[in-house]
């Protein structure tokens, strides 16, 4: 008889009672529920309708040098590959950083000093603070204070600036920061869920510390970090804000051969098509077709870190 | 956190660097490389606080000056380009030692004849002796040659600079407040709903499904604005002017949702299941469950919710750049276009001098905006704590 009653399994007023009042407000919760859901669906519904037109590989990978405004003739190519490449390259900076700081944090740091409170509620502040606040930090920071001073040290008296402007390396640098957040959190949160007794059993069969982190507890914290990264990917691939100073190019003849080459962006295409074309009607398709590769690119980004997510969850219930 | 035992966790030392080893020198100089990414992550976090604030620093502390009086004063005619001393002529164009240096006569005559163009432009009224970096002129209201009354005006292009503040911190929160608005009572609604309401099996997709908003870029929700949601809105409400506070807003609103929604369900799913059972075994409905006894028992995540989305409202770029019509006017109605303050340094930094006031003056945009998301962040936080103190029975 200790069997818990499955409360759900009684219809949505509780046990089988029908009161008025109830019935009005559950009705009003999921209507908006499902008011968000529409939305949602209008949104993407809209995209999807419009930009399945004027899409067609040739517009995915063609080049953009002729006109990026003439629907017949314009293709995202260059913008496609500006984005991957500064996704490509945050990703090697954030994530080996944004790891071992997650590992430092939970494995070495002690718990209720100082410094590790200090640290995490900085983690947790730098969070919450608006993209814009990162594009000037890169601004400040990668773009005149250390790309100036490469520049004196590397070039001296050279007034044409090579680091200290803006560039694909400093682009990817600021995305980095600004994605390091949720490396750091989503690491921290799948390294703490690993039970303790999985390490305390490897060091008591005479496992080093670090032996114990490599091969015991990184393994299983993997999906964990895995979801973070991607979603941290998913977060910059779609951010115009960061990168308007730190190095995207209105447009640019070919693509970038070094670091610090400028590069064009999907991004930020959607937003020079949709401010600045000189035709907003007739570039529409463009304009429609460039968001549908980027929503292509963070949706699906997204699906794969959820399912991941949902994988992990259910193991690491089984596990508990 | 796994727990340590009590002799491991002394000989680990300070940051872990002190350690008494019997490792292999390879182990000792992986945990050391470990140390040193993360030494990385930290310094650079404590780097944004203070880079963002070096470049806003002389603004801050009133030690920098718009005011147009060396325009006005000393014009050395071309002629005398031979006869000036060239430190004199260095500080009479305003350039550096080394600009000065690299270039030649041709150039410098060109700039001095630059010079005495400006000179001739330049407006002949008495503004044009002010500071407008005072705090006097950034906060308040000031009665410009030709306005028949005190006004706040942003205009950092015009002849002479005015940097009032007021109308893009009046604007920011206009967007923020519509977005708020139309967000919390959705986001709260869904959130109880989905955790509460909802049976199990549709709570299963409800939830990833409206985090899939989240996934959306915030240039696309503003593109969607743009081109779609205006030209509707218009048509439906008749305001005049196409883009404005309210159509920022309902965007902004749409990016805030999911971070109301997450937090708040987070919240509600905290609250222990024996609360509403204890209630439901009462005699309850689910609902009467959720709204007198969850609900309230959640409120400080609920609160985080509110506080967050005003965070992510207020430091939301490309939404508002893209919808809210950017022309700074103030004014009560949320029906007119709005300049805010994110909008306002996203497009206007690329068009200005690298450490002249106007670019100095976005800064401290930066580190304003930096400060009131700060705070928001905080109390979110304060609010999360008194959740869990709640729930785990200390207050």
């Amino acid at each position: 008889m200790n069997r818990p009653i499955n409360l759900a399994a009684r219809g949505p007023f509780g046990v089988g009672r029908f009161e008025p009042v109830s019935f009005f407000c559950t009705g009003l919760t999921g209507a908006a529920t499902f008011l968000i859901l529409a939305i949602l669906a209008v949104i993407l519904g809209n995209i999807i309708w419009h930009g399945g037109a004027g899409f067609s590989l040739r517009f995915i990978f063609g080049s953009a040098d002729r006109d990026m405004f003439d629907p017949a003739r314009a293709g995202v190519g260059p913008m496609v590959f500006g984005t991957a490449a500064r996704v490509i390259l945050m990703t090697l900076f954030v994530l080996p950083v944004g790891v071992a700081t997650a590992i430092y944090l939970t494995e070495y740091a002690r718990s209720g000093a100082l410094l590790t409170r200090v640290i995490r509620s900085a983690v947790n502040n730098l969070a919450g603070v608006p993209s814009i606040v990162f594009g000037l930090f890169g601004l400040g920071f990668f773009i005149s204070a250390v790309g100036g001073s490469l520049d004196g040290l590397l070039y001296p008296g050279n007034p044409k600036p090579v680091w200290g402007k803006p560039a694909l390396i400093w682009a990817s640098l600021t995305l980095a920061v600004m994605t390091l957040p949720v490396v750091i959190v989503a690491t921290e949160e799948s390294l703490r869920a690993i039970p303790p007794g999985l390490r305390e059993a490897s060091l008591a069969l005479g496992a080093t510390k670090l032996q114990t982190i490599l091969r015991i507890v990184l393994p299983q914290a993997l999906p964990g970090i895995l979801t973070g990264s991607i979603l941290a990917v998913s977060r910059a691939a779609g951010e115009v804000a960061p990168i308007l100073f730190t190095g995207a190019a209105y447009y640019m003849a070919s693509l970038p051969r070094a670091l610090t080459d400028q590069f064009m962006d999907l991004a930020y295409h959607v937003f020079v098509l949709s401010t600045q074309a000189p035709d907003v009607d007739k570039s529409r398709p463009i304009l429609y077709g460039t968001v549908v590769v980027l929503l292509g690119l963070t949706f699906a980004l997204n699906v794969v870190a959820i399912l991941i997510r949902t994988r992990v969850r259910r193991r690491l219930r089984q596990l508990g | 956190m796994p727990k340590t035992p009590p002799g491991a966790r002394r000989s680990v030392g300070w940051m872990g660097l002190a350690r008494g080893h019997r490792a292999k020198p390879t182990e000792w100089l992986v945990e050391k490389g470990i140390f040193l990414l993360s030494f990385t992550a930290i310094v650079m976090i404590f780097l944004i606080f203070l880079f963002v604030g070096r470049e806003a620093w002389p603004i801050l502390t009133g030690r920098m000056d718009s005011s147009l009086v060396r325009e006005l004063q000393d014009i050395i005619p071309v002629e005398d380009l031979e006869k000036t001393p060239p430190e004199r002529l260095r500080q009479y164009l305003g350039l550096t030692r080394e600009q000065f240096q690299s270039m030649d006569r041709e150039t410098l005559r060109d700039l001095m004849q630059l010079r005495i163009e400006s000179r001739e432009q330049m407006p002949d009224d008495k503004d044009a002796l002010l500071n407008t970096l005072q705090w006097r002129y950034v906060l308040g209201p000031h009665q410009w040659t030709g306005y028949d009354r005190p006004v706040y005006i942003w205009q950092p292009v015009s002849a002479i600079h005015k940097y009032n503040i007021v109308p893009l911190i009046v604007g920011s929160l206009k967007a923020t407040f519509v977005a708020l608005i139309f967000a919390v009572p959705l986001g709260v609604a869904a959130a109880i709903y989905v955790s509460q309401l909802a049976p199990p099996r549709l709570r299963e997709w409800l939830k990833p499904a409206i985090e899939l908003l989240a996934g959306i870029p915030s240039v696309v929700l503003g593109f969607f604005a743009l081109i779609v949601l205006a030209s509707v809105l218009q048509a439906v409400l008749g305001y005049p002017s196409r883009l404005n506070a309210f159509l920022a807003g309902i965007a902004l609103g749409l990016a805030v949702i999911p971070v109301v929604f997450s937090i708040a369900e987070d919240a509600l799913t905290s609250v222990p299941r024996s609360y509403s059972e204890a209630a439901l075994a009462l005699g309850s409905t689910r609902w009467q469950a959720a709204w007198q006894i969850v609900l309230p028992a959640a409120l400080p995540g609920v609160f985080a919710a509110v506080v967050l989305g005003f965070g992510r409202a207020i430091g939301e770029t490309m939404i508002v750049l893209m919808a809210s019509g950017n022309a700074s006017i103030l004014s009560w109605s949320l029906f007119d276009s709005v300049r805010t303050i994110t909008a306002t340094i996203a497009a206007e930094l690329a068009e200005t001098v690298v450490g002249g006031h106007h670019y100095r003056m976005l800064f401290m945009l930066g580190v304003l905006l930096f400060a009131v998301t700060f705070l928001s962040n905080l109390a979110g936080d304060f609010f999360i704590h008194r959740l869990k103190a709640r729930l785990e029975g200390r207050r």
